[in-house]
């Protein structure tokens, strides 16, 4: 066998000619998120704390940011978990071979998430309205749904979670097309009904993924602007009020720059814990599931 | 059982799609017929009157317009921007590629209303406040579309890659010619993802764009239910414009359109 001449000095020109190439593709996103996000990022972190913690000092003491605070948790704790339970209800319905018209029925709830939100927030709010608005005509009502604070929040909650519901059915949707049929063969030759069947058998299969609904919808939840902002407009008084709604308002109408970075921190330092804590208690038991 | 399960399902389908039709419905009549008692429940012929009545208020023909072009100029630069940035994660070994991914992940963590003030100040001080640029150029690497890319090149065989470089193509004509045509139905969830997150976004050109001459579509509706005399028609109407796009990009392409939507959380 004739030996293979090593020309290393071409080798080394090689590597050094692909290692270009691959900042000429890697080199337009890197140097746009250099300048429009690293950048921007190290900047909000200084300016809120320009004078020290006098700004994250001042978020704990002022009453506006703290209803923002209880608003967003209120929709936390109520809506993301309605809105989780229909959707998770839903996607198995929707995955029955039984359904007629399932395929309809399916674009029908999934409708809601093809809109703007600017869009839809705009059609509730003339839907709502107080004086002949097609909601309570049609209910009978005589409901001050967006004037008043306890109504306000409930035409918010409902209004996301049309919006929401299919969204996420179909991710559950999908997650459930992932179970094998033959699952449900066994747990039906096992005696169980189609409930015992969805809670003993489809539901803790199916956790990892009503964890990343949650997730994402305690993300959403927290970055809440545009449906407040057209339905609501925060109100009435701070009723519904939500924290990036006031970072809007601190920093784009009151100009306090420095403020406004230090509610938008502490909005990631919230998103990060709530996060990590569903992922952490609910998210890893599916490794103790796959023991049983 | 069965029964009762498939009567609530049709309900709650009629309650997702009422409002659409209703916000239909109500692009059809006179603004002042839409608190009547009952309210309108089928078309009227008002349609005509209010497009001319809603382009007299802000001129929505140019609202839909720009909307239209800026979201397409992003769509295209953004999803390209990605998807060579995806390639190069991907395929390429070079130095601060694990730099890089950190801060395309990091990206996909912080929600970006953090950078709204210092770039908000930032297109202050470059003087592009109310221009296009301002709403197209900042948010065009796109960390969700880049890592989306970047899964789907990490399955691209690199014996395809080596038999292209063998035939004396370059590093691009191969990126062109062999390996988009392959990832086209990723592309196209891309596409779409990336279409609809600039055709709703809303703070930033709510900051951005001052003069009404420059309104998208939902800094338009926003400034039409703020004005003093609201014409409630034409504001159903402006809704019903600007979700007609998206739902006819969804109708057409389902199947893209749902993998996009969900950004590539859940594959197949």
């Amino acid at each position: 066998m004739s030996s293979v001449a090593v020309d290393v000095p071409k080798i080394r020109r090689y590597g050094r000619r692909r290692r270009t190439v691959a900042w000429v593709f890697a080199g337009p996103a890197a140097a746009l998120l250099a300048l429009f996000f690293a950048y921007p990022l190290a900047a909000s972190l200084l300016q809120s704390l320009e004078g020290g913690f006098g700004n994250y000092a001042r978020l704990v003491r002022d009453p506006s940011f703290l209803r923002s605070l209880s608003n967003a948790g209120l929709i936390l704790v109520v809506q993301v978990p309605v809105m989780i339970g229909l959707a998770t209800v839903l996607a198995y319905v929707l995955n029955q071979s039984w359904l007629k018209f399932r395929a309809t029925l399916r674009v029908a709830y999934f409708l809601p998430a093809v809109t703007t939100l600017v869009a839809y927030a705009v059609v509730f709010r003339v839907l709502l309205r107080t004086e002949g608005g097609a909601v309570n005509q049609v209910l009978g009502l005589q409901v001050d749904w967006l004037n008043d604070p306890f109504w306000a929040r409930v035409a918010l909650i409902a209004s996301l979670t049309w919006r929401w519901v299919g969204y996420n059915a179909v991710i559950l949707l999908a997650g459930l097309q992932g179970i094998g049929r033959e699952q449900y063969e066994a747990a039906a030759i096992d005696g169980a009904g189609s409930l015992t069947t969805f809670r003993r058998v489809i539901l803790p299969q199916l956790r990892p993924v009503v964890v990343f609904c949650s997730i994402t919808s305690t993300i959403g939840t927290l970055q809440l602007f545009d449906e407040p902002l057209v339905l609501t407009g925060g109100g009435p008084g701070d009723a519904t009020l939500t924290p990036i709604l006031y970072l809007y308002q601190v920093g784009f109408k009151q100009l306090d720059f420095g403020y406004a970075a230090a509610i938008a921190w502490a909005v990631v330092a919230l998103i990060g814990a709530l996060s990590w804590v569903q992922f952490r208690y609910f998210g890893s038991r599916t490794s103790g599931k796959e023991r049983a | 059982m069965r029964r009762l399960v498939w009567v609530l399902a049709v309900l709650g389908a009629l309650v997702s799609v009422v409002p659409f039709y209703w916000m239909i419905v109500a692009a059809t009549h006179d603004g002042s017929e839409l608190f009547a008692s009952p309210p309108p429940f089928l078309p009227g012929g008002d349609l005509l009157n209010n497009i001319v009545k809603l382009e007299e208020s802000v001129h929505f023909a140019r609202v839909m317009a720009t909307s239209v072009w800026t979201a397409l100029v992003y769509t295209a630069l953004s999803s390209l921007v990605s998807a060579m940035c995806g390639y190069g994660l991907a395929k390429y070994r070079f130095h601060g590629r694990g730099l890089l991914l950190g801060v395309v992940l990091a990206t996909m963590m912080v929600p970006f209303q953090v950078l709204l003030v210092p770039l908000f100040q930032m297109m202050a001080s470059i003087g592009w406040v109310d221009t296009y640029q301002a709403i197209i150029i900042p948010f065009l690497a796109n960390s969700f579309g880049i890592f989306l890319m970047r899964q789907a090149f990490l399955d691209f065989p690199d014996e395809l890659l080596e038999s292209g470089r063998l035939d004396g193509a370059g590093d691009m004509r191969i990126f062109y010619r062999i390996v988009l045509p392959v990832v086209r139905p990723q592309l196209g969830a891309l596409v779409i993802f990336t279409f609809m997150s600039q055709w709703n976004s809303f703070i930033w050109p709510l900051l951005m764009l001052n003069s009404e001459e420059r309104y998208t579509v939902p800094v338009a509706l926003n400034h039409l239910i703020g004005l003093s005399h609201v014409d409630y028609a034409g504001l159903m109407l402006g809704a019903f414009l600007a979700t007609l796009p998206l739902m006819l990009v969804f109708l057409v392409f389902q199947r893209q359109f749902v993998a996009g939507l969900l950004g590539g959380a859940v594959k197949g």
